[in-house]
């Protein structure tokens, strides 16, 4: 009996930018259905994390298995890497959905154009079927009325659950998380937040960068705790969050304790 | 100054809209084809546009013309005035306007070129709808600005014998002995069509969506 291929495997990830390396030889399984949040202090690695496993970084060495295929590099015994053709890359990453701080939304687009482009453009669908879909999607995270508007028309909430849309329409198995409430007003964080509960709540295999450590803590099924790149611990909430804590961990929670975190204190 | 004498001119300037006009989408084309260069991974065409733009830039465009307007003929190819003038203020424009887009495109932020990656889009696909679309709202000012120059330039092309708003107050100046008339009657008609671009572009800036909104 073999054990089912995880949603994403890390592999010996390192990463320098230039001389200074900012991930130190990371191994992560994320199991199907998982929500992984990566947790840590400002600077540590983890966008680089999300961003090598989504292959808008290049990783310098070790590898980033999707669904059991290898992202961005093709596998060689040798232990030479060689980069994937676009269309292997795109093939394999059309598992992934990513979602930015900063939203990403087209300016150009309404709320629906945004979602529905990939669906025309990529997907090659109809334009009524891409638009259907679309609104299906914006409908999911309570933005029907608004699909109209453009993202300059809409709340920072708003146009969050709009990328968040414009990502779940493209039906991937995996959504990746860059700490997606960090740009929004203190207020506008639980809408976005109620969504990615929801979406967890279907099973979706999710990777959340996040400060919301309230959220890390009841939402997620994997803590990663990542320090000065490197993963200083990984597992299910309850142990990471148990008393004794490392004490790297105990300092950060101390900086990033939130009403939510308050309860593990 | 008569009617009738004004409404010669006011004829002219149709092929001054005419000449301008052609030229300014002419030339918005080539500088979308020289970013496109630009934006390649090859080394070649950097260094073709980069040669392009300098030359364009740096040669007066009367010069420009009037080398265009004897060069082909020596090279065995007989263009008309119109055409001759449509090629030279084309690619004369084309220069300026892949100035103003370069900007455009630099300003495109990152974040919105990986969110086109991540969805599965093409590097084409993303310059077509993404970079593209954005750069030129980004830029839009400066290409209505650039409409104004190249209307107002176009009175150079009366050199390649296109008859133009400038070329038929020249004429009627020698036939009428009227030159300060004739002249002012001009310049007011260049005046009108240039407010007419600007408000147009007022009014452009205004609906077009998402304008001015890319660089958060
Ligand atoms: N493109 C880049 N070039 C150079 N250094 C970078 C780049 N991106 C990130 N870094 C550096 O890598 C480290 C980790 O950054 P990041 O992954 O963004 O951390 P986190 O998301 O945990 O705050 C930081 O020291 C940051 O300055
Ligand atoms: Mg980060």
């Amino acid at each position: 009996m073999t054990r089912p291929t995880p949603a994403i495997s890390v592999v010996n990830v390192s990463k320098s930018f230039g001389q200074t390396e900012v991930l130190h030889d990371i191994s992560l399984d994320i199991p199907a259905g998982q929500v992984s949040c990566l947790i840590g202090p400002s600077g540590s690695g983890k966008s680089t994390l999300l961003r090598c496993i989504a292959f808008l970084e290049e990783t310098t060495s070790g590898r980033i298995l999707i669904e059991g295929q290898p992202l961005g590099f093709s596998e060689q015994d040798s232990g030479y890497r060689a980069r994937q053709s676009r269309a292997q890359t795109r093939a394999v990453r059309a598992n992934i959905g990513m979602v930015f701080q900063q939203f990403n939304l087209w300016p150009h687009m309404t709320a629906l154009g945004n979602v529905s482009a990939a669906l025309k453009v990529v997907r090659k669908l109809p334009k009524a079927e891409a638009e259907a879909r679309a609104m299906a999607q914006l409908t999911k995270v309570g933005l029907a009325e608004r699909a109209h508007h453009y993202p300059s028309q809409l709340s920072g909430g708003q146009q969050q659950r709009v990328a968040i849309a414009r990502a779940l329409a493209l039906e991937p198995k995996i959504m990746l998380f860059d700490e997606p409430t960090s740009a929004l007003d203190p207020e506008l964080t639980g809408e976005v937040l109620t969504v990615m509960r929801t979406l967890a709540a279907e099973g979706m295999t999710m990777v959340v960068v996040t400060h919301e450590i309230g959220f890390a803590a009841s939402v997620g099924t994997q803590i990663n705790f990542l320090d000065q790149g490197r993963l200083l611990f990984s597992g299910p909430p309850e142990e990471v969050f148990r008393k004794p804590r490392p004490q790297r961990l105990e300092q950060f929670l101390d900086t990033y304790i939130d009403r939510g975190a308050s309860m593990l204190a | 100054m008569t009617w009738q004498l004004f409404s010669l001119l006011v004829q002219a300037s149709g092929m001054t809209i005419l000449i301008s006009t052609i030229s300014i989408l002419v030339g918005l084309g080539v500088a979308i084809l020289l970013s496109a260069a630009r934006l390649s991974h090859l080394r070649v065409l950097h260094g073709f546009t980069a040669l392009f733009i300098s030359f364009f830039r740096g040669v007066p465009l009367l010069v420009q013309l009037l080398l265009l307007f004897n060069l082909l003929p020596a090279l065995g190819i007989s263009l008309s005035g119109f055409a001759t003038a449509i090629i030279g203020l084309s690619l004369c424009t084309a220069a300026y306007q892949a100035e103003n887009l370069r900007g455009g495109f630099d300003a495109v932020p990152k974040g919105l070129i990986e969110s086109a990656d991540m969805a599965g889009f093409s590097p084409a696909q993303t310059f077509l709808r993404i970079r593209i679309p954005i750069a030129l709202r980004l830029t839009f000012p400066a290409l209505v600005n650039e409409a104004i120059l190249i209307l107002k330039a176009s009175s150079l092309v009366s050199v390649v014998g296109v008859i133009e708003l400038t070329r038929m107050a020249q004429n009627l100046s020698a036939s009428t002995f009227m030159p300060v008339e004739i002249f002012a009657s001009a310049g007011l008609i260049y005046l009108v069509i240039n407010q007419v671009v600007a408000a147009i572009g007022r009014y452009a800036e205004r609906r077009l969506p998402g304008m001015g909104q890319a660089a958060r």
